[in-house]
This record gives C-alpha cells, structure tokens and sequence, in this order.
C-alpha cells in the first residue's frame, strides 16, 4: 500500500467520511468467502450468569431440572440486566462456580445435553409486534436476552431506552466490524439482510428514530449490495459506505464518519440524538424477537494461523472453548495464544475451559511464530517519535499519559490529560516502535481513578 | 495429551505495526552514509578518519556508560552511531582527530547518558558535543580546508593529525599550496558577515564553498530527509517549517533592504540550515510530539536561525538555534496539547 509521508486525511480533497488519525492493521479476513456453518452441540454446556454488563441474572431452574432448546433459565435482576435461555435441551446438572474467561470464577448454569437434543428451538412465543407499544417492545427486547453482540455485552433494551429530554434523530446501525480476522458481522449482513432491516425497523420503533444509517467499511462491497438489494422503499434505512480504518467501528468515530458530529466528552451518543447498534444484534434481534424466543446461539469467527479449518460458525452459547477448538481443528502444539473478540481489543483467554458467551464475537488463535515474535521485541524507553499522538482517535497525547503513567501520576492523567475518554482501542500501543504497553497502563490507570472517586463518593464507611 | 498446551498471556493489542526504535535508527544511519560517502569524495581521508573517529567515540562513550550505570549495551539500538555521525558531518574537515574524540565524549556523556540515555536527553547529543567544542576549540572549528583539493586521497590535511592536547597547526601555508581555485578559508556566511559578499547560487551547490564535513550538499541532504520521510522515520513537518519560515523571514528582510541582507537562496543554501533542519531538528526525543508544537517548533528554529545570522555576533545560528528549540519543547508540548476528541471548536450538536 502506497504511504504518505503525512497524514493524508488533514487534506479534504482526500478525505472521504471518516474520522481523524486511527490506523490501518493488516486485515486478515482470510474467512470473508466462505458461508457461515453451524456447530453441533457440545456434550456439557456451561452458562454464566453475568454475561453482559449489570446484575447478574438469577436462575429459575434448579439442578436437575429437565430443559428444552430456548428456555429461560435465569431471569432478569431489575432494569439494566437480561435473562438467560437453554440453549440445548438437556437437564440442569449443576449451579456452581465455573472459570471465566477473565480469570475468576463466577456463577453458572451447567447443562448437561441430551444426544437427541434438535436444533429446533422448541420454547417460542411468535408475537405480533406492531400491537406493541414501544414500552413494551423494550420489555419484548430484554426478554430475548439480547445484548450488544459487538463485544460489549451492553444490554440491548436499555440502550434504546431514551430518557424523555432525548429526542432521537437517527439509528446507526454499526457494521464496520473493523478490527482485524473478525468476520462474524459481514457474513450476517451478507446472508441474512431480510432479518437485519426486520431488526432495524424494531429498533427504530424503541427508540423513535425517524431514519437508519448502516455503516459498512469499503472492505465489504458484497455486504453492502447485499443490504441495498433489501432495503425499503420508503428510503427510511440508508447504506453509507466509509474507509476502512480502525478503529471505524467505535460510536463516536462512526457518528462522526457518517453525520460529521463528535460527541462531546463523556457524553453519549443519544446527548446527539443518536443511537448506535452492531448490525449483529440487529440482525438476530430480526431473527427471534418476532419469532419470540430467547438468544441462544450468536455467530463468531473461529481463525488465525493456528487454527485448520478457520470459518465462521453458528455457536450455541455456553459451548466450551475447547470443544470449539477441536470442532475448527487446532493442532497439537505445545503453546498457543487463544484470544477471544479481535486481535487489537480482544482478551487472551487463561483456560480453554471457559464458554463462549454472549461477548465472544471471535476466537483468534496465535501459533507458536507469533508468540515468539511478540515476546522478541524489546522495550525501549519513550522516543517521543508522536506517533501515538498521530494514531490516536480520541485525539489524547497517550506519549504524555504513558509518561505520567510510568510516574503514577494518575490524578494528573485523569485531570489534565483526559484519560476518562480513552476507550482503549489500542492505536497508540499498535504503532509504539518503542514497544510500551501504553494501553495496559491506561486500563490500570483508568481502573485506579474509578476506585478513587467511588471511595470519594462514599467516605467514612463504619 | 500428556502436558496440556501452555497458553500465552498478554495484554491486547495482540497485533504490532511492526516498528521499532532500532528499525528508525537504523534507517537513519543508512540515510547519512550517502552524505558521508560525499563528504569523503570532497575531503578524502581526513574526512573519511573523521567520520569515523568521532562514530568510534561516541559508540566507546556510549559502551562505557553502559558500564558505568551497570546497564545492557545500547550500541544496538543505533543511536549513538546516529549521534556520531551526525556530529562528525557538523566539524570542519580539518578538525584534528584528538578534538573530535573529545566531541564524541561530550555528545554521548554530556549530553545523553547524564540525563539517562536513549529517550530521556533534552538536548540533541551531536549538538552537545559540537556546542562543547565550539567553546573549547574556537580556533580550529573555524578552520577550513577546500573541497576537491588534488591530494585528497593521498594525505591528511595537516591539523588532521595533530597530537592530543596541541594547537594544531596554521594550515594557511598549505591550502595556498594546494591551488584550488576561489578557495578563501571562510564560510559563505562569514564572508556575507563580515565582508558583505553574497555566493553564486552555483557556487553554494555545488560544494566548493568553505564549510563543515556534511554541509555543503543540500540537495543530498534533502533527498535522504525524503527518503526517511517516506519510510516515517523523520517528520516532514519540522523541515518545512524551518526552512519555509527561514526563507520568509530572509524574503521579508531582503525586500525591505536588498543591499544589506542577502536573496533566500543565499540563507537557505549556506551554513547547516537543510543539515539542521533534516537531520538535527528532527530528533525525535528532543522535538515536541504534538501536531501544532512541531509547526511551532520548526518556525521558532527557522525564525531564530535567521535572527542569530544577521543580528549575532556569529555568522551561523542553526546549532543554537535548535539546542533552544530543544530547550523549549517540553513548554511547546505542554501548550499545545490536542484537541480532545468532541470538546471544543468540533462540537456542533
């Protein structure tokens, strides 16, 4: 690829819709081609109970309790939580403490599956959705259990609940799926596009939004044909196609691309009138809301140069890790990196024993080559070379953060350098040529601030 | 399965650019040995012996340091080679050998590993030493030699050899020998300075000019600043706006009294500026890293510079120039932090 010695986007006669800085990894979406295939059921499924941000679900089954495919196992715990459904049938083996991905163990439902059990979703209500009012859609929406399938696990419902002093303009509907391997959302708006304006028109009734933007990167030309064969007449839902660049498929950076608007300092989309939605949410909000029935199984990209037969799969949630693994074929190595979401966000998973859970948007695993290569390189004391200053979407100066870092300063971090608006996308750590895991030391600092100012909030405890 | 696979734990972003300090340090050194190899083509061996004494002082320098703080070599990450060459193509050619080890030590000790090595100086290291010894030796780094004299290859120019801690020779003697013609032992800026005479744009590119190891080829010194650019080892903004405003700056004074201040090409061409600018002002650790403290930092040098040669008492301000700008970047980044994403001017909802 031809580069500029500058920043070709400060010219407008370069610019197209975009966002400022950010970078340009390679993106090796070796799985782009193939259709999405289903996984069987794994023989035990393990289902924790905080799978989205908010309480914990509470479980309404007990060990022992037959289950069928699609019925809720545990329920919400107030507003800002989702319910959980079986997503085989099969009998409630046990209620216990099971790893996680991030390493503690947390609460889940474990599943024990019958080796009769049918892909059919046999627990389902089909709901006429125009008789609803849109408070009760939102109620219909928590009920599916849906959450934000781009990785944040937000729930669903109380993202398009806007308070009343809103008034919502416009839904962006988040396609971009631009960090590196991930796959799983451009295979859904290839095939299933029908579902996905089917999500998008519910979504629009929740939240009052006159119009829908989906925004695809230009890396995706079928997918954005396949939308616009789909679109309706009324010209309501509109397909914008934006550069490919991470991180594109941010809130912020994705308003700005498409409406020219940044949201202000810890504000949120809707203080714009805007509220943003992964195209995967949408897509399978499409699919089992009208069908009523729960969310039980979500598209990931299983890939990367340890995996054989890299693709993307339907995979029902609560599936282990390993049983993934085996179904996409890993060979017998002696060290590998598995790392669940995309290479520049996603976390590196400590046990195979861990499921997949709404959240997991991909599983990447890294072979011995790359691990060699990553832990080869040396760090180096700050050069100040700026090219963090230039990668970075949020136009912070993660050079000065990262000094002050190194120093604890992180009330001044937090006070002058604005490391509350850091997301951690990791541009700045992506192009470091002096190796510093600046966005580790964000996340620690960004996590110390936060105890500090709870402790604030609540002094003097007995 | 005997032994369950062990899996590697390491925070994101699992996937690098691929750069590194010792990849833009080395692309770097490749930049300057096309200077240098001219410079050797001009001077010959004294200039070849310089080079290369002052890069070996300043890569022991830099060893001894290492040893002295109890610290891995930091030889390979290349930038004490940078510093070395840097400071030799800043020396006249008849510098003797002896004062430019000195130049070597005073880079690397003063001027880096004081403040704690690679990434913690304040002050350009090469600027350090050839600061120290402009203090130390005013006589003979004032001292020029001709270009493309006949003998070249064949011998040192005579102070090249000088015993340590003796005055090197007058070499006036020998460069009157050596028969190159329009050769007459000073600077174009020192002849501007204190006689008033402006050099043929010819004569200032083509290298026969008085000056130091690495001055006199602005073109090649700007293609390798390309090409480092190119390959995002250097930024293009702080050349531009040193020698963008260094020319302003020179045009305005020059329309205004074009008798007594010399045409652009004159102050552009003359002296280290495109040397400066290119490779000294844009080291990275002793620049500022936000977009508008680099403009602010590059026009300050180029304003300064042109201040320096026309109202000092020196007739080249480049190197001060610069060690100011270094002096003042720590400032420049604190005033000129970036925008935050959605505060400010942007905001329009």
């Amino acid at each position: 690829m031809l580069r500029f010695p500058f920043p070709v986007s400060r010219f407008p006669f370069f610019t197209r819709k975009t966002f400022s800085r950010g970078v340009r990894p390679d993106e090796n979406k070796s799985t782009a081609g193939s259709p999405i295939r289903r996984m069987p059921f794994a023989s035990r499924m393990i289902l924790p109970l905080a799978q989205h941000i908010g309480k914990p679900a509470v479980p309404v089954v007990r060990a022992g309790e037959e289950v069928v495919r699609g019925q809720p196992i545990a329920r919400a715990d107030g507003f800002l939580s989702v319910p959980i459904h079986a997503p085989a049938d099969g009998v409630v083996e046990s209620i216990e403490l099971k790893p996680s991905a991030r390493g503690p163990w947390v609460e889940s439902i474990v599943i024990r599956v019958y080796e009769a059990s049918t892909q059919e979703v046999r627990w389902a209500e089909p709901r006429d959705l125009d008789a609803l009012s849109p408070k009760e859609l939102l109620q219909a929406i928590q009920d599916t259990g849906m959450v934000g399938l781009g990785g944040a696990a937000f729930p669903s419902h109380a993202k398009m609940s806007v308070p009343g002093k809103f008034a919502i303009h416009t839904l962006i509907v988040n396609g971009c799926e631009c960090e590196p391997y991930l796959t799983c959302d451009h295979k859904l708006m290839r095939e299933h596009p029908a579902d996905l304006m089917v999500g998008i028109r519910i979504a629009m009734r929740a939240t009052g939004a006159g119009r829908a933007l989906i925004g695809v990167e230009d890396n995706k030309p079928d997918a954005a044909a396949a939308m616009r064969a789909h679109l309706p007449a009324d010209g309501a839902i509109r397909v914008e196609v934006v550069p490919t660049k991470y991180p594109q498929g941010a809130e912020k950076m994705l308003i700005k691309a498409l409406l020219g608007v940044e949201v202000p300092p810890g504000k949120l989309p809707m203080h714009v009138g805007v509220v943003v939605n992964n195209v995967g949410t949408l897509t399978q909000l499409g699919q089992i809301l009208p069908a009523g029935q729960g969310l039980t199984e979500r598209v990931v990209t299983v890939t990367g140069p340890a995996i054989r037969k890299p693709g993307d799969y339907w995979v029902p949630i609560g599936t282990p890790m390993r049983t993934v693994l085996e179904w996409a074929g890993v060979p017998d190595v002696s060290e590998r990196e598995v790392i669940l979401g995309g290479p520049m966000m996603g976390q590196a998973a400590a046990s195979l024993d861990v499921p997949v859970t709404k959240a997991v948007s991909g599983i990447l695993v890294f072979d011995h080559d790359h691990i060699e290569a990553m832990a080869r390189r040396k760090t180096y004391p700050c050069i100040k070379c700026g090219e963090c200053v230039n990668a970075c979407p949020m136009g912070l100066n993660p050079c000065m953060l990262g000094m002050l870092a190194a120093r604890r300063e992180y009330d001044l971090m937090g006070s002058d350098y604005h490391i509350a608006e850091c997301f951690e996308c990791g541009c700045c750590t992506y192009v470091c040529p002096a190796h510093i895991p600046l966005v580790q030391q964000f996340k620690v600092a960004k996590t110390i601030l936060r105890e500090r100012a709870a402790r604030r909030a609540a002094p003097a405890a007995p | 399965m005997s032994q369950p696979p062990r899996l590697e734990l390491r925070p994101a972003p699992h996937v690098a650019k691929g750069a590194s300090v010792e990849r833009i340090m080395l692309h770097v050194v490749l930049a300057l040995l096309p200077i240098c190899a001219f410079a050797v083509w001009q001077y010959g061996l004294s200039a070849l012996a310089l080079i290369l004494t002052v890069t070996a002082a300043c890569l022991l320098t830099e060893r001894l340091c290492n040893r002295l703080s109890g610290s891995a070599s930091t030889l390979s990450d290349w930038s004490a080679t940078i510093t070395g060459l840097l400071l030799a193509l800043t020396l006249p050619p008849s510098f003797p050998l002896w004062m430019g080890v000195v130049a070597g030590f005073a880079a690397i000790a003063l001027g880096k590993a004081l403040f704690g090595g690679i990434g913690c100086n304040v002050f350009n290291p090469a600027l350090v030493g050839r600061a120290f010894v402009q203090a130390a030796f005013p006589v003979a780094i004032t001292t020029w030699a001709p270009a493309y004299f006949p003998s070249r290859f064949a011998e040192f120019i005579p102070t090249t050899l000088t015993a340590p801690l003796m005055t090197p020779p007058d070499i006036g003697v020998w460069v009157k020998g050596q028969a190159v013609d329009g050769f007459t032992g000073a600077t174009p800026l020192a002849r501007w300075k204190f006689e008033n005479q402006v050099a043929e744009f010819g004569d200032l590119l083509s290298g026969v000019a008085a000056a130091s190891v690495g001055e006199t080829s602005a073109l090649l010194v700007l293609v390798c600043g390309l090409y480092l650019a190119a390959r995002r080892c250097l930024d293009w903004r702080i050349p531009a706006a040193i020698l963008g405003s260094a020319m302003l700056v020179a045009l305005l004074f020059h329309l205004a009294e074009p008798g007594r201040y010399p045409p652009p090409y004159f102050v552009l061409l003359s002296g280290g500026l495109v040397l400066g600018a290119v490779f000294m002002a844009t080291d990275m650790v002793t620049s500022p890293v936000t977009p508008r403290g680099v403009w602010l930092y590059g026009i300050l040098i180029g304003v300064t510079t042109v201040m320096i040669r026309y109202f000092g008492s020196l007739p080249e301000g480049i190197m001060y120039a610069i060690l100011l700008g270094n002096a003042l970047t720590p400032l420049i980044d604190q005033v000129t932090q970036p925008r935050v994403f959605g505060a400010g001017k942007g905001r329009k909802a």
